[in-house]
């Protein structure tokens, strides 16, 4: 008998062992282990054993079932995981397909220049100051040390509504208007973004409409030093850590002394280059200390204080920076040119 | 202005070469913004005579020359200009010779004739034709019988110079003349100048017995001198001066023209030659122009005068546009021998105005419009003078009539080395400063650290203190100024809400998918008129350069679909744009226009565009809408907003809502008219536009937070069959009253109109979500009020319910 009990053993392993279903397993299950199975049909003819034997051969009847049970349970584990990796198998994907696009749009790259500009300044305790595209020739001229019959007014030739009517050939005149607000009392300081408008035929290098950023700062003892200290946080800021500048004297009728300013090639580190022309440095804005007619007509007291005034092209400064060739660019709003200011 | 390195190295010592000279120009203010060798490009060229000329054997129009070039046997040359002479001393570009353009010379055959170099135009040696004298302008050049055979042609022709070119500034107007550029050279490198020492021998006749002057428009002209030069031979002027002309960019004619505009270049003052005996009278008078007056200009061009423009008359005829163009019929000409010189002082704005109108900006009215050094009137008269006496053989008669009517102010400023020092941020020593007036030729006391500055008249640009910091900060050097920031009281920087919000709207557009775009403001009238939120009259330029920009925008519109358009036509289908700018609404009651912040949008094609996935969204009226609620959303503003279907010229009339803000009009949105669509080349086009500012600036319902629910709710679903015509926004509202405060949430799941509904129905399925916040809510509380809201559409609409 227990012959016969460790053969049904070996033989209802070695079932399990080929089992290669859930299935087959329930099966072997049933056959081995239930009611009617061959376990179950040998321990029934037990009376027939004697006294000694009996709990013996109950013992490995038991042992048996045991294994064979617990055969069958890893076997079912074993079979389980295959069965749900091949079914996982069978989920599998082109990871490489595309996936469900989020389209978004962006922002225009002057409005980029323009805003990292504006966040700078506001860093240093500016405020960002706005006012009309179409002036009155007081503000745009005027109040600007810029009387009429001023020379200087070629430099800049204007779309006149009527003779005292214009659209805005710079945002200075924001300047002017803000000085007044202040009623004479400092500290200004105000950065002025904006569209203006001059009467050029559009080209790669002109456009009748375009961009401007100014900044204004009036206190009791502003220097020229303090211009030039600014403007460096400013150039190393949007150019670079490594950026010098160079201040070279120029004329402004609003500025006494005025400069133009220029930052140090970001392109060639100063070696000369095509964006440099070989020089090394880029022109990049304009600047001076406040002309003491602009303070008095605003209403400052000019003895009282000083202040500096900057201004710069976002135009010059988007086609600077991304290498862009054509300044219609700006306004053709192309797609293809839009799209590439992402991360501007 | 044009500055020949040569001729500037004679009132000052240039120890350094031109490019250094350009780049410490440059550094101290005025920008060199070219240096050129004159010669540049040009080798192997000499002076050779013809010795034989004789028909070239096989083509009329050569000639066969033999030309001595200084290197024994003489060589034969054909020349094609019809100019060449025996005798003649030409420019010959030798055998190995290279000529601008990088033209080489080579021994060549021309028509069977063996031809050893070139004979030379001066256009040839890189002179622009225009400059060139008109005996020479069809031909080869000559030289005057002096010339050395065999010498390097460029430098008996002057030509081995350089010139800087200057880009001058509005008030740099002194250095538009070669003395006035040599004080700043000197002051610059610390070096004296060197005057033209003026002498001549004057004959006892005097100009007066000759010509009287006379001012009748004496602030436009408060000074003018008259000098009479007799026995003048009106021949070219010699070539050195020639070239001074030409290098500078001014044509030769002859001595006496020559040697005005030469004063011009080294003075500054313009000064003009009229021709004595053709001038009509005895007498000069200056006044305003008659209205209907005529003069023919020296450019055989009738100008008709008005009032605006001051001439200079022979008393009874205008014989120059004062300060402009002298009258053709008093010329100096040929036959000239008497010489009436004017050198005057005009009054720039009087200039400007005759230059302008009569499109004439010359060397003079230039100068003049930037107002000349009253000092150096006369100055330059007398060297005008001398240099005629010298090299037009001409007698001067003693003295000069006059007209005087100004005293020459010098401007006294003092300041302080203090001042200086506060404005510029630095500590310039007293002695230093004192050095740069010094150098700059101001007459300056120092006494204390505090100066009297003596402005010299040639620099009419200083005025005040400023003025005075600015020429030390200049000579100091820039680059010696420190980097400070300002030390006064701190501002907080910040943006405004408006500015903050709307930098937010653009955050939200762009990331909803819309790209940035900016368009012109200028437009034409007819877009002008297109799209329009309010009624506006159009603000127009006075002289625009074009139709297409002749009219400030009163929609962003037009041209936002000019860029749809261009996209379009560049394959580019989907397309979405917004922009953020201002339209100008104008009625003639103002003074100027309001601008307006727009905000609008546009945009076509795809949405989503997801193709393997089968996911394909074309822009339609909701997509837009979507977004422009999430919009709205973002502001705090949705529940205040309201969609009415609206007609809107330009847009479809089926598919177009006006956008109500707590029941004030501030924009649409809508398709664009199929035949707009067409006109523009688009496919179905959708648009919006906003007034921004009453977006932005409405007081938004502040934010306060409610609880997270709590406790269950219970959904119901109805669908609801009503006439077509009923808006599902009406209902919606209706439902929203009828089920009071336990209904939290309606949302419309299903649009459903068919033939099972019958003709003219229409079905909507809403969600209704029932929520009490205080305590589960039971679903007979539910159902009551679900029964309110049935009710409630029963009635208004006589909806149905749909099972
Ligand atoms: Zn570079």
């Amino acid at each position: 008998m227990q012959e016969e009990l460790t053969k049904l053993r070996d033989e209802a392993l070695q079932k399990v062992r080929e089992a290669t279903d859930l299935k087959q397993l329930q099966n072997i299950r049933v056959q081995y282990l239930g009611k009617k199975g061959p376990i179950t049909e040998v321990l029934r003819g037990m009376g027939k054993l004697s006294k000694e034997e009996r709990p013996k051969i109950g013992a490995l009847a038991n042992e048996i079932r045991e294994v064979i049970a617990g055969e069958i349970t890893s076997k079912q584990e074993q079979l389980e995981k295959a069965e749900i990796e091949k079914k996982l198998q069978q989920e599998t994907i082109d990871v490489t397909l595309p996936g469900r696009p989020v389209r978004t749009g962006n922002h225009h790259p002057l409005q980029a220049v323009i805003e990292e500009i504006e966040d700078l300044f506001i860093g240093m305790g500016y405020t960002v100051e706005e006012g009309p595209e179409v002036e009155t020739d007081y503000y745009n001229f005027e109040a600007l040390n810029l009387p009429k019959g001023h020379p200087a007014r070629d430099m800049q030739d204007s779309f006149y509504i009527t003779d005292e009517i214009l659209l805005r050939t710079h945002t200075s005149p924001v300047q002017a208007r803000t000085l007044e607000k202040y009623k004479g009392k400092g500290p200004v300081k105000i950065i002025c973004p904006g569209k203006v408008y001059r009467r050029d035929t559009d080209d790669a290098t002109h456009s009748h409409q375009f961009t401007q950023i100014e900044g204004l700062v009036v206190d009791e003892n502003i220097r020229m030093s303090d211009l030039k200290g600014t403007l460096e946080v400013f150039a190393k800021k949007l150019f670079g850590e490594d950026r010098q500048i160079r201040l070279r004297p120029s004329f402004f009728p609003f500025t006494e002394p005025s400069v133009e300013v220029d930052v140090s090639c970001f392109k060639c580190s100063m070696k000369g280059c095509h964006v440099c022309k070989g020089t090394g440095w880029i022109e990049i804005l304009g600047a001076g200390m406040v002309h003491p007619n602009v303070l008095e007509m605003a209403g400052f007291d000019s003895k009282k204080y000083r202040g500096f005034a900057f201004g710069m092209g976002p135009e010059r400064i988007a086609m600077l920076k991304y290498g862009i060739d054509d300044i219609r660019h700006f306004y053709t709003n192309d797609v293809r040119f839009l799209k590439q200011f992402k991360q501007a | 202005m044009f500055v020949s390195y040569k001729w500037l190295s004679e009132y000052v010592d240039l120890d350094i070469s031109p490019e250094e000279l350009a780049e410490k120009i440059t550094k101290s203010g005025i920008e060199v913004e070219n240096v050129q060798a004159v010669n540049e490009g040009i080798k192997d060229v000499v002076v050779g005579q013809v010795l034989e000329k004789e028909q070239h054997p096989n083509a009329e129009k050569l000639s066969k020359c033999l030309v001595d070039i200084g290197e024994g046997e003489p060589v034969q040359i054909i020349c094609g200009a019809q100019n060449v002479e025996k005798g003649q001393k030409v420019p010959v570009a030798k055998v190995g010779a290279v000529l601008p353009g990088n033209f080489k010379i080579k021994r060549a055959k021309l028509r069977g004739e063996e031809s050893n170099g070139m004979i030379c135009s001066l256009q040839e040696l890189g002179i622009e034709g225009k400059l060139v004298p008109k005996e020479f302008s069809d031909g080869i050049f000559v030289f005057p019988s002096d010339a050395e055979v065999g010498k390097n042609a460029m430098e008996q022709l002057f030509m081995d110079d350089y010139v800087l070119e200057l880009g001058l500034t509005p008030n740099r107007s002194d250095c538009l003349s070669m003395i006035g550029v040599a004080y700043e050279v000197a002051a610059i490198l610390k070096k004296e100048v060197r005057k033209p020492e003026v002498h001549y021998e004057a004959a006892e006749e005097k100009a007066t017995d000759y010509i009287t002057v006379n001012v009748e428009a004496k602030e436009d002209n408060p000074f003018y001198i008259a000098k009479i030069i007799k026995n003048v031979k009106i021949a070219p002027s010699p070539l050195w001066m020639q070239m001074r002309l030409i290098k500078a960019g001014i044509r030769p004619h002859n001595n006496v023209v020559d040697i005005t505009n030469y004063c011009l270049l080294e003075y500054g003052q313009p000064l003009h030659a009229f021709d004595y005996d053709r001038f009509g009278s005895k007498e000069i008078l200056v006044r305003r122009a008659h209205d209907g007056e005529t003069i023919v200009t020296l450019d055989d061009q009738e100008r008709k005068l008005t009032s605006d423009h001051l001439v200079i008359t022979n008393g009874k005829v205008p014989v120059a546009l004062a300060g402009v163009m002298g009258g053709a019929d008093s010329e100096v000409r040929d036959d000239t021998t008497t010489v009436l010189l004017e050198a005057a002082y005009f009054k720039g704005s009087v200039v400007r105005k005759a230059s302008k109108d009569f499109g004439l900006r010359s060397e003079a009215s230039l100068r003049f419009e930037k107002g000349v050094d009253p000092n150096r009137v006369k100055a330059a008269a007398e060297r005008a003078a001398q240099l005629i006496a010298k090299y037009a053989s001409g007698t001067v008669l003693e003295g000069e009539a006059e007209f005087h009517d100004f005293s020459i102010e010098k401007k006294v400023i003092t300041i302080s080395a203090e001042k200086i020092n506060n404005v510029l941020g630095t500590n310039i020593a007293v002695d230093e400063i004192k050095e740069i007036f010094d150098r700059l030729q101001f007459e300056t006391v120092e006494e204390n650290g505090l100066f009297t500055v003596t402005v010299p008249t040639r620099r009419g640009d200083i005025a005040i203190e400023e003025d005075l910091i600015e020429e030390v900060a200049r000579l100091y050097g820039y680059d010696y100024i420190p980097s400070t920031l300002p030390e006064g009281s701190s501002t907080s920087g910040a943006l405004t809400d408006y500015q903050l919000k709307r930098r937010k709207v653009r955050r939200f557009l762009e990331g909803a998918g819309l790209y940035q775009a900016i368009t012109y403001s200028l437009t034409s009238k007819e877009k002008a008129g297109q799209f329009t939120l309010e009624t506006s009259s159009f603000t127009q330029l006075a002289l625009p350069m074009s139709e297409e920009r002749s009219v400030l925008r009163l929609s962003l519109l037009p041209h936002l679909l000019e860029s749809v358009k261009y996209n379009k036509a560049r394959q580019i289908d989907d397309i979405h744009l917004y922009e953020i700018g201002s339209v100008f609404i104008s009625d003639d009651a103002l003074e100027k226009p309001l601008e307006k912040e727009r905000l609008s949008g546009v945009m076509t094609g795809h949405y989503v565009y997801h193709p393997w996935q089968g996911e394909k969204t074309k822009v339609d009226f909701y997509v837009v809408k979507g977004i422009l609620d999430g919009l709205f959303d973002l502001l705090g503003l949705l529940d205040e907003i309201e969609y009415k279907q609206a007609k809107r010229e330009g847009l479809h009339p089926g598919r177009t809502a006006d956008i109500y803000l707590n029941g004030s009009f501030i924009g649409f949105v809508g398709e664009l008219n199929p035949e707009v669509e067409k006109e523009y080349d688009l496919d179905e086009t959708y648009v919006f536009e906003l007034k921004l500012a009453d977006l932005i600036q409405y007081e938004a319902k502040p934010v306060i937070y409610t609880p997270i629910p709590r406790f269950p709710s219970i959904t119901r679903d109805i669908a609801l069959v009503v006439d077509q015509h009923v808006h599902a926004g009406e209902l919606q509202e209706t439902i929203r009253e009828a089920g009071g405060k336990l209904l939290k949430e309606i949302s419309i799941f299903d649009v459903y109109e068919g033939e099972r509904l019958g003709a003219g129905k229409k079905s909507i399925a809403f969600s209704l979500r029932y929520y009490d916040p205080e305590r589960t809510l039971t679903d007979e509380e539910a159902a009551k009020a679900h029964e309110k809201v049935i009710k409630a559409v029963e009635e208004k609409f006589s909806a149905v319910l749909r099972s």
